[in-house]
């Protein structure tokens, strides 16, 4: 039913609908109203999971590692320093293939402590062995989150399963979301029943040192699910759009792709507005299109290298940086494209600085002049030491 | 190993523990005490690495480890997991680590553990240092030990700093049951697991058992230190309920510390120095005195 909700409540919703057994969170902004709403779930009876407040982040994952272990479906959610506090439970759920649901409301990194939305918190585990799906809205999100269970819950893939929102921007966004019923997500999720777990009648040990004779297969694995993962989506995807009519579920979407010259390559909310430019550029004659990446971990070569082969020029928006090289979908865009193409990037929007119609009108401008490599957006000259002016 | 010992006990030899270790020892003990309907969440540590090499385990039973800090917070999710499940009533949860992995870097989740009042049984191995890393000091060192990062010198006698006192802390949290136990005395600790066991809610339980490579002591002696320890007050044996104290171990004639210090070669520097010495021996008295040992 299409419902006007905060982004948020659209979320914990969603999350709901899946059934979780255990839901563990330590509120941060801006993934707090997630947190507040399953409790409210909780304590209205509508959401008969385990509800724990955890005296921090590195808790909250690690009861849901050991809730997830114990063979029930178990969801998290956090942000930024909480996802960084996270880190090494976050690489044990996926190497201990536990399929844990997380939605990451994406906010920068500190220092300067910053409340505001960028990626670089998920795209700083993008080789923790999580599958990442980056939304552009708060449907894609509510999608994105129930179909994910049915990825990672696939007794093949076991991998958990990380929803990456554009915090405020989405979870404090009011929009019209279309939510599923529970018949529907009842009929398409089954519930959980993993390969293995801890039980008292089948004892196991769970989380064994591995020494050299063993690790890199361990990783090896991972590597090669991930793969499993690509057609999983695909499939997965197939299945929900039946159901629920949208494709939301998928690799990446092309838009306005076909004729384009110019092409842009983005992830998560900054999708919408590139889309608006793009209609405006295009009625004053320019070809300019969009490849939006939904699924970045495992990283879709085949699907953005067949997307981009007719493009001219192409411009890579990260909201995010690997400081000392580039922004990191750029350098892996540019990694998996022929050398003669006429690859630029662009960072923009860290720290909650806003990205406008001029500035994705001058991206579009510059990918045109190929600037070929990692540049700064919007940047305020004032701010700016002598020797870093531009 | 003949059959009957992998059937009779929940941790099995095969394990690669130094001969004499006395975690392995009291884990056997805790493990068995314990039972088949027990499920363990372990901290990284010696035990873990000894006792789990893949494709290995010692375990007979559900185990499972991920980190260093968290094994209050893994047990805390099984638990939960298990309520939901509807199975938490017929199955016991065993949290446990070194002192390490309990009193300093786990210390917030094992914390928040208890505050939280999960069904759970917190059993610390106190072998009074980071072992697994190669005799590191840790907030459970006692007085004047000679470790890797408190090392003896012209200008050191050791470890500076007093015993963090986890069975107190644990036992500040008003929670049903915190308690001491020792290797040496493996009746004492069936008997406090399965007390513990047996209450509802958040239980702590502190081991002490001697590592005969950090302590420097012959692998053979390993119950004969432990139970020094005792004898002499340097490690009471005490039991908390809801925060009060209700029992301790007597030991009526209490012995020189000396005689506990002398077989340790973590504290043979002690030996020469009379004043040092005598600082140890207030160490044991003020524990005398202030759990009423004798």
């Amino acid at each position: 039913m299409k419902k006007f909700l905060e982004g948020s409540w659209a979320l914990a919703e969603a999350a709901k609908l899946c059934r979780p057994g255990v839901v563990a969170a330590y509120p941060i902004t801006p993934q707090t109203h997630i947190v507040e709403h399953l409790a409210q779930f909780v304590a209205n009876g509508s959401l008969s999971a385990e509800s724990v407040n955890v005296e921090s982040e590195h808790s909250a994952a690690s009861v849901v590692l050991g809730s997830q272990a114990a063979g029930v479906r178990s969801f998290t959610c956090t942000s930024s320093q909480g996802l960084l506090l996270m880190a090494e439970v976050v690489f044990c759920i996926a190497g201990m293939r536990l399929p844990v649901m997380m939605v990451c409301a994406n906010r920068a990194i500190s220092a300067p402590i910053n409340i505001w939305n960028d990626q670089q918190d998920s795209i700083s585990l993008r080789d923790s062995g999580w599958i990442q799906l980056y939304a552009e809205n708060n449907q894609e999100a509510v999608d994105l989150i129930i179909a994910g269970h049915k990825i990672g819950e696939n007794s093949k893939i076991m991998l958990p399963i990380m929803v990456c929102v554009d915090g405020f921007i989405l979870t404090h966004g009011m929009e019209t979301v279309d939510m599923p019923d529970q018949e529907l997500v009842d009929k398409f999720l089954p519930a959980y029943n993993p390969p293995y777990k801890l039980d008292v009648d089948n004892p196991m040990s769970f989380g064994l040192l591995g020494d050299p004779t063993v690790y890199i297969e361990t990783r090896y694995a991972i590597q090669k699910t991930m793969d499993q993962v690509l057609d999983e989506v695909v499939k997965v995807g197939k299945e929900y759009s039946s159901l629920t009519k949208r494709d939301s579920v998928r690799l990446v979407e092309e838009y306005r792709i076909d004729d384009a010259e110019i092409v842009l390559v983005a992830m998560g909310s900054v999708c919408g507005s590139i889309k608006d430019v793009i209609d405006m550029q295009r009625e004053t004659g320019k070809k300019v299109g969009l490849l939006k990446v939904v699924t970045y971990r495992p990283f879709p070569k085949e699907a953005i290298k067949k997307a981009l082969n007719k493009a001219k020029y192409i411009g890579v928006v990260d909201k995010d940086i690997s400081l000392g090289s580039d922004g990191a979908l750029y350098s892996e865009v540019k990694a998996i494209l022929s050398s003669d193409k006429k690859v630029s990037g662009f960072v923009a929007g860290l720290g909650g600085r806003d990205i406008k119609v001029s500035s994705i009108n001058t991206i579009i401008d510059l990918t045109e002049k190929e600037v070929n490599s990692c540049k700064f957006i919007d940047l305020k000259q004032e701010l700016l030491w002598d020797e870093f002016k531009v | 190993m003949d059959r009957e010992h992998f059937q009779e006990n929940l941790y099995v030899s095969g394990h690669t523990a130094c001969a004499g270790c006395g975690q392995s020892m009291a884990v056997r003990i805790v493990m068995n005490a314990a039972g088949k309907n027990t499920m363990v969440a372990n901290s990284t540590g010696c035990l873990e690495v000894f006792s789990t090499k893949a494709p290995e385990t010692a375990f007979a039973l559900p185990w499972i480890h991920s980190l260093f800090e968290n094994s209050a917070a893994v047990a805390s999710g099984v638990e939960l997991g298990l309520k939901y499940l509807k199975k938490n009533k017929d199955i016991n949860i065993i949290s446990q680590a070194g002192d390490g992995g309990t009193g300093d870097i786990g210390l917030q989740a094992i914390s928040g553990m208890l505050e939280r009042g999960h069904n759970i049984l917190y059993v610390c191995y106190d072998n009074e240092a980071y072992m697994n890393t190669g005799i590191q000091r840790s907030g459970s060192t006692p007085f004047y030990a000679n470790t890797t990062t408190t090392p003896i010198g012209k200008l050191s006698s050791g470890n500076t700093r007093p015993k963090k006192p986890m069975v107190e802390i644990c036992a500040a949290h008003h929670i049903p049951y915190s308690a001491t136990a020792s290797v040496a005395n493996p009746k004492d600790i069936e008997k406090k697991v399965k007390k513990a066991l047996s209450i509802e809610g958040p239980k702590y339980l502190q081991i002490h058992v001697p590592c005969p490579l950090g302590w420097k002591t012959e692998s053979q002696s390993t119950i004969e230190v432990a139970k020094l320890a005792v004898q002499t007050g340097l490690y009471p044996l005490v039991e908390y309920e809801y925060g009060k104290l209700v029992k301790v171990t007597k030991i009526t004639s209490p012995k020189p510390v000396e005689e506990y210090l002398k077989v340790q070669g973590r504290f043979r520097h002690l030996l020469k120095n009379k004043e040092d010495l005598a600082k140890v021996q207030q160490v044991a008295d003020n524990n005398i005195e202030y759990y009423g040992l004798k």
